[in-house]
């Protein structure tokens, strides 16, 4: 009896065995991205298109960048693909990431209720915008929640040149405190409506609120055009440079997580900056309308 | 395991240095669950006493209700006091959505059941003796009533404590209804929720740490109360 229920457990253990090795043998990649490249759909059609290819299989974890980069750093995934700049070439200095890999870019536009009580329609100038709303104290919404587009907001509020608030919150890391700013102009909670959430969520609360925001347009076109009930909200302020969104892809470096599977990674990262990932990304329509532009082949 | 150690080592000293923010957060989460417990009790308590108290038919129907009614989803409040409050709702132009109020309105109905229910169950379970002795001694029925809910208010209370317990702890209509904004409709749970999106969990361990701790002395406060009468 011993002997029976020891043969089943030896062939259960092969099993499982057996099983992992499967799941091992497959081409599986962890990647965390931010929730505007899932939510654009643009992930939909390329993921597809680089199976066909490379046989590579993405799992996707769509997070604020903040978050991503998070799980880049605690080696949770085996590639990110972000829109921070600064902050992606940070994580590559500091060594978490090999290399990062400009992609593409789309940009983010200010909207705002139509009757536009602040006066910013048809400005190009991104800071003076965010001045004019401050000083007319219109309800603004922001994501507030450390994403790439919260990042890309608190340095356009730092363009303005108005006093700000600053917050600085330390952590602790691996028993070294790092420091996470959190920079706002003054009216935080009154007109100033940090809240901490995703574009989606965000577009929707600005509407309901008809208060000014500033999304990635990708996100607004597909609240905008796609949605049986419409937002309301109209862009008023776009083109300024400063408004421009970049997006990189960066594997996870195997010296600091020898768990990760860089070699597909790799891989990954090079189909997209390929021609042939590229082109997908070029020809990526939401509702009729180019969203991303690419940056690898341009140079 | 390092991660853990950080935010809990962060956590405590946040909670030593009386963060600002964290104060805030916490009175926030204090104050809405505070008056949803409150308007939940006053609207709760009547009418779980009356249901027990009165026979009319459907009087079991009601209870089944109510008893389903416990296990209603936050989410499921919240959606739909969104369609009334929202813009586009029927009571949009009182511009309530994402605001405190809002939340104390999800809130109170969430829990409304809750005190109800667990009321009425105080009360059945008071001897149908009581009744008949005052009856007997003479008392009128506001007289008997009275008697009856004396007895029965240990049960009363577990109502309110159950009903606080589950505002506290709530996540979904505090961040539908109050949309998480900063220093202004921001609890301890939806702060708990945003700082886990963001990564940075000092923030969030050194609040479930304090909620935890007020839960634990609410409940002590409760204890005393619910020991006082007992004597």
């Amino acid at each position: 009896m011993k002997q029976m229920s020891m043969r089943i457990i030896l062939v259960i253990l092969a099993f499982c065995f057996f099983c992992s090795n499967g799941l091992a043998a497959d081409k599986i990649i962890k990647m965390s991205t931010t929730t505007s490249t899932q939510a654009s759909g643009l992930l939909d059609v390329l993921l597809p298109e680089l199976e066909k290819d490379t046989g590579i299989r993405v799992k996707v974890i769509a997070k604020g960048t903040g978050a991503a980069i998070r799980d880049g750093m605690d080696g949770n995934v085996d590639v990110i693909f972000v829109h921070a700049k600064a902050r992606e070439e940070k994580f590559v200095h500091e060594g978490f990431g090999t290399k990062r890999y400009a992609v593409m870019h789309n940009d983010f536009v200010i909207l705002g209720p139509a009757k536009d009580s602040a006066g910013i329609n048809g400005l190009t100038n991104a800071a003076e915008a965010l001045k004019k709303i401050a000083g007319a104290k219109a309800a603004f919404v922001s994501r507030g929640d450390d994403s790439g587009t919260h990042t890309k907001e608190q340095a356009l509020w730092e363009y303005t040149g108005l006093p700000l608030e600053k917050k600085m919150q330390t952590i602790l890391k691996k028993g070294k405190k790092k420091e996470i700013s959190f920079i706002h102009p003054p009216g935080l909670g009154q007109w100033y409506l940090s809240i901490g959430q995703g574009m989606g969520k965000a577009l929707t609360f600005a509407d309901e609120k008809q208060a000014y925001i500033m999304a990635d347009r990708g996100t607004y076109i597909k609240y905008k055009f796609g949605r049986d009930v419409p937002i309301d909200l109209v862009v008023l302020c776009e083109g300024d440079p400063a408004l421009a969104n970049p997006y990189g892809v960066i594997p996870i470096n195997p010296k600091k997580h020898p768990h990760v599977k860089y070699d597909l990674s790799k891989t990954f990262a090079q189909w997209l900056v390929s021609k042939r990932g590229q082109t997908v990304i070029a020809n990526y329509r939401l509702l009729g309308k180019q969203l991303f532009y690419t940056d690898a082949l341009a140079r | 395991m390092n991660l853990l150690i950080d935010s809990f080592i962060s956590a405590i000293s946040l909670v030593i240095s009386m963060d600002k923010e964290m104060i805030n957060i916490v009175t926030v989460s204090l104050k809405v669950s505070g008056y949803s417990t409150l308007f939940a009790s006053l609207l709760g308590i009547p009418i779980g006493f009356l249901v027990a108290f009165e026979s009319f038919p459907g009087k079991r129907f009601m209870i089944t209700c109510l008893n389903t009614l416990l296990a209603v989803p936050t989410v499921v409040i919240g959606l739909f006091v969104y369609a009334f409050i929202s813009r586009r709702g029927v009571l949009g132009f009182f511009d309530l959505l994402y605001t405190q109020k809002a939340i104390v309105i999800g809130q109170t109905l969430l829990i409304l059941p809750v005190v109800a229910a667990f009321t009425i169950a105080a009360i059945s379970r008071i001897d149908q003796r009581y009744r008949k002795t005052a009856m007997t001694l003479g008392a009128n029925r506001l007289q008997t009533a009275f008697v009856i809910f004396r007895e029965a208010r240990y049960g009363v209370v577990a109502a309110v404590i159950a009903a606080y317990g589950r505002v506290i702890s709530e996540v979904g209509i505090s961040m539908m209804l109050g949309g998480n904004i900063r220093s202004f409709t921001r609890t301890m749970t939806t702060a708990m929720a945003l700082e886990y999106d963001k990564g940075t969990f000092t923030l969030a361990v050194a609040l479930g740490m304090v909620l935890l701790g007020l839960s634990f002395g609410m409940n002590l406060l409760f204890h005393l109360f619910q020991g006082r009468v007992r004597s």
